[in-house]
């Protein structure tokens, strides 16, 4: 790649792009800011409240409640996600009429509205009507995901994997796809078994790729409001509130503004910092 | 270690081969005898690769089988058949050290760890390798992870192959040769029988005891360097080998002697076509073709300067006529003649030597 | 095993389709067969649910208002992403990297934090409920999106091309337009697809930005399941529409998909 030449004129290409993101970006952030320092009664009357919100978002342990179920729900679906995925993908043909077949179809739920995911769901596990909950149900175990904490944790999960794995198999199977025939020949040659082809042929391939699925996989789980919202409603209980459902809870339903800001600003924080320590740990990696 | 041959080889890579096209390998039976360093030449897409895979047992063939020794191997995978293979693009172990590269066929195959190391050492010392053996691999210049691709295969005992599928191509110019005359100088160490796969004559010529020519499919002659250049036995040769190739003009036969614009073209032994042919062609190199007082008339069309000789295209009615003038001899300007040297002047028919 | 290995993908799609067989199920049954008996298949197969939905305006209506913002935020997005990854794969210029990242940031931002402010800028200035509202908010996580994969694509185009055409006296524009897109073609199918699937699949912004006039189908299904009693056979029907164009677009960019993920840039 030749190397890229100095031209400050550049920026007026960038402009557009500037002039929306940042009204899109700016001017609400500048909002959220501005409501997270001040008291409001309506009116449009303000008082100053400092970085009380902060504290107060800090020390709730209902904020400690959502971030502690948000990062397990995270974590949890990661785990699933990424191996089974990559699993999925191996197992994909290489070449011929069903590839084609095999990428529409599991690209459909990538392109499903989130709220028709959410009903598509709650319909499908419906103690009474759905079919899922009626297998399990038949199976002699007692599943109801709108009674019980356990069965909507186990819904929502089983629906995040049914919503996203296939972007994981579509990332990881393109870059199965980059690996060139000689390196599967040669390890043939080499009389390589399959774990080692996998070990040390197509992960190391699938680095990079496996890097922006983990990456994009955290930040739209840290994310999700839509679907378990429509599924669960955060419930029963609070078991399933997730930050940004309580983020709206607090602002939209409540109309706690300061409050929900100082939350807003919390999270949109925690969400960079992560992504930001993933990305320079995976760099580093990738320098050695 | 042992002869490989292939007994009436075909291969397509379609289902229902219906047409000659459709076969990439059209049928053939090759002997590669033990120990021998051969190129295996031709245009891309005339079935080089193809050949080449089926050998190491990465294809299966349509027709016909493989023989390594008295062995059939024709479906026994490519880890147990003894070969080994360097592709085109480097194949490394990226997160491996050189190291672990080397000894990676080894550990497959269960030898134990110490000898594994002094296998590894040794070659390693052979294709200079050693100073860098704790690096990791996918840190290395295209050279050195093409030795390594190499060394994987020198580090096992039992190689009866050692196959090169055009190695060369992603190395700087500057370090081919380098690399070619490090092969040659392995080839007599280590002794083992090597197939190189490329479409560069001057790689072919420098590297081999032995070259196969292949063109569409087929093979259109086995020999040395030497048996190519003087007695191509398809047109093809002619063409594909020496710079410039082989000029093959239109001719009749007449009570077994070939005709050429009007006049007996001289050669060696009288000449028969044989029945049904299609096309009769004379062929001769620039190199035995000269100016003369009397001959087959031609126009001068082109003199161009290539160094110690000039290349100059002459001209009788639609054929081009090429030869080849020492530095410092003239080229006559009117009333030009060419002659054609008997001993090294060829009939085809249909692009195939008769004699 | 790897007689066997179909068998994977073969029931992860089997997995993928059951919910969405059981919604196309639920669509052509009536509400009766649906909270009265559990049948694998419609019983009394009916089409009532999709008659209703073509013919009641506040149904079709949602559709046309989705598509409507859909395609208005693809194409704002594309259009103004294209100088800017063309600056960016290009040219070196004083704060770029910081710009870049800090473009990038926004997709990390989550649409909850924004809902509110967001309700608040547009309403201040007169685009509330209009779809204009939702295609430019839309653009907070797209317009980003298309820069990162369009940069991809044109960073693999070599700087020759430009040169070449500047040699030859065409303009920039003439060079950039003629030339330069019709080379990343399937660069801008890509990030148009992506632009249209995440401003498609969205709710949350577009539920608060809109209230009648522009409102998406999506709300509107959320509206007809908590105020008109539970009429699951119309939300099923809705929501397996919605599925239709989604499906239409994967299978026109088929192709394109594996090559825009094979740059990982999503």
């Amino acid at each position: 790649m030749a190397a890229k030449t100095t031209n400050q004129k550049a920026w007026f290409f960038i402009i557009p792009v500037i002039a929306l993101v940042a009204f899109n970006a700016l001017i609400p952030l500048m909002t959220v800011v501005n409501y997270s320092v001040q008291e409001t009664f309506g009116n449009n009357v303000f008082f100053w409240e400092g970085v009380k919100w902060f504290e107060q978002v800090l020390h709730s342990p209902r904020f400690h409640a959502s971030l502690l179920r948000q990062f397990a729900f995270t974590f949890i679906i990661l785990a699933i996600e990424i191996p089974f995925g990559v699993a999925v993908a191996l197992s994909m043909p290489r070449q011929g009429p069903w590839v084609s077949v095999c990428l529409v179809l599991m690209a459909l739920p990538l392109l499903i509205p989130w709220n028709v995911v959410g009903a598509m769901w709650n319909i499908f596990a419906l103690p009474d009507i759905g079919f899922l909950g009626r297998v399990i149900n038949g199976m002699g175990i007692d599943y109801n995901f709108t009674q019980q904490p356990v069965a909507a944790w186990f819904t929502t999960i089983l629906m995040d994997v049914w919503h996203w794995t296939s972007l994981v198999v579509l990332l990881a199977y393109a870059g199965l796809r980059s690996i060139p025939d000689a390196f599967y020949q040669a390890a043939k040659i080499d009389g390589a078994k399959p774990w080692a082809v996998f070990r040390y042929i197509q992960l190391p391939k699938l680095k990079r790729v496996l890097t922006i699925a983990v990456l994009l996989r955290f930040m739209d789980s840290f994310m999700i409001y839509t679907e378990p919202f429509v599924l669960t409603g955060g419930g029963p209980g609070n078991s399933t509130t997730f930050l940004s459902i309580d983020l709206v809870k607090i602002a939209l339903g409540q109309f706690d503004l300061g409050p929900a800001a100082a939350m807003s600003l919390i999270y949109f924080l925690i969400v960079l910092l992560l992504c930001w320590v993933f990305y320079t740990l995976m760099m580093k990696d990738e320098e050695q | 270690m042992s002869t490989i041959t292939l007994k009436d080889l075909r291969h397509s890579y379609m289902a229902n081969p219906a047409t000659d096209a459709d076969w990439a390998l059209k049928k053939m039976s090759v002997e590669w005898s033990d120990g021998g360093a051969y190129a295996l030449l031709g245009p891309s897409g005339c079935g080089k690769t193809t050949l080449l895979n089926i050998i190491s047992g990465l294809l299966a063939p349509s027709e016909g089988s493989v023989w390594f020794g008295d062995d059939d191997v024709t479906h026994i995978p490519p880890d147990r058949r003894n070969i080994a293979q360097v592709f085109q693009f480097p194949v490394v172990y990226d997160t491996m050290s050189v190291y672990d590269n080397l000894a990676f066929p080894l550990r497959n195959r269960g030898i134990a760890e110490a000898d594994v190391d002094k296998k590894v050492r040794e070659i390693a010392t052979m294709i200079d390798l050693d100073a860098m053996l704790f690096d990791r691999a996918s840190g290395l210049t295209a050279d050195g992870k093409q030795k390594i691709s190499l060394g994987r295969g020198l580090v096992r005992s039992d190689v009866n192959v050692i196959m090169f599928d055009e190695p060369l191509t992603v190395i700087d110019p500057h370090l081919k040769w380098v690399l070619r005359s490090k092969l040659k100088e392995l080839h007599q160490k280590v002794g083992s029988t090597m197939i190189y796969v490329t479409h560069d004559q001057t790689e072919a010529l420098t590297f081999a005891d032995q070259v196969v020519v292949m063109h569409d499919g087929t093979v259109v002659q086995i020999g040395t360097p030497v048996e190519l250049f003087e007695k191509p036995q398809h047109t093809f040769v002619g063409h594909f080998i020496g710079s410039p190739g082989m000029n093959v003009l239109p001719c009749q036969l007449d009570s077994g002697k070939p005709i050429f614009a009007g006049q007996v073209v001289e050669t060696e032994g009288g000449v028969s076509a044989p029945d049904g042919t299609m096309a009769l062609e004379l062929g001769v190199r620039p190199e035995f073709v000269s100016f003369a007082k009397e001959g087959i008339p031609v126009d001068v069309v082109k003199v161009s300067d290539a160094g110690r000789y000039s290349v100059v295209e002459t001209r009788h009615g639609e054929s081009h006529i090429k030869l080849l003038v020492r530095e410092g001899e003239s080229v006559p300007a009117d009333n030009v003649h060419v002659r054609l040297d008997p001993a090294h002047t060829q009939v085809y028919a249909d692009g195939w030597i008769v004699s | 095993m790897s007689k066997y290995k179909w068998l994977v993908p073969t029931l992860y799609i089997a997995f993928l389709m059951l919910p969405i067989y059981w919604l196309l199920n639920m669509s052509f049954k009536t509400t009766n067969e649906i909270l009265g008996a559990f049948t694998l298949w419609p019983q009394d197969f009916t089409v009532e649910n999709y008659v209703t939905i073509f013919t009641d305006p506040t149904w079709y209506n949602g559709y046309f208002n989705s598509i409507t913002y859909v395609v208005l935020n693809a194409s704002i997005s594309v259009t103004v992403a294209l100088p800017a990854a063309y600056a960016f794969s290009r040219y070196r210029f004083l704060g770029d990297k910081h710009l870049f990242f800090w473009l990038l940031t926004n997709r990390m931002a989550p649409p909850a934090v924004f809902a509110l402010p967001f309700f608040q800028l547009y309403s201040a200035v007169g685009l509330f409920d209009t779809p204009f509202a939702v295609a430019l908010a839309h653009g907070l996580f797209n317009i980003p999106l298309a820069v990162w994969i369009l940069e991809g694509f044109m960073s693999g185009v070599p700087k020759e091309l430009d040169e070449t055409a500047y040699v030859d006296g065409y303009s920039f524009w003439r060079f950039f337009i003629r030339i330069f897109l019709p080379t990343i073609a399937a660069g801008i199918g890509v990030a148009l697809f992506f632009a249209f699937m995440f401003s498609w699949v969205e709710l949350l912004l577009a539920k608060t930005l809109t209230s009648v006039a522009a409102k998406p189908i999506a709300a509107t299904m959320t509206r007809t399941a908590s105020t008109a009693g539970y009429e699951l056979g119309l939300l099923a029907a809705a929501g397996t529409l919605t599925i239709v164009p989604g499906a239409f677009v994967i299978y026109f960019v088929r192709n394109y998909i594996a090559k825009g993920f094979a740059l990982g840039r999503v």
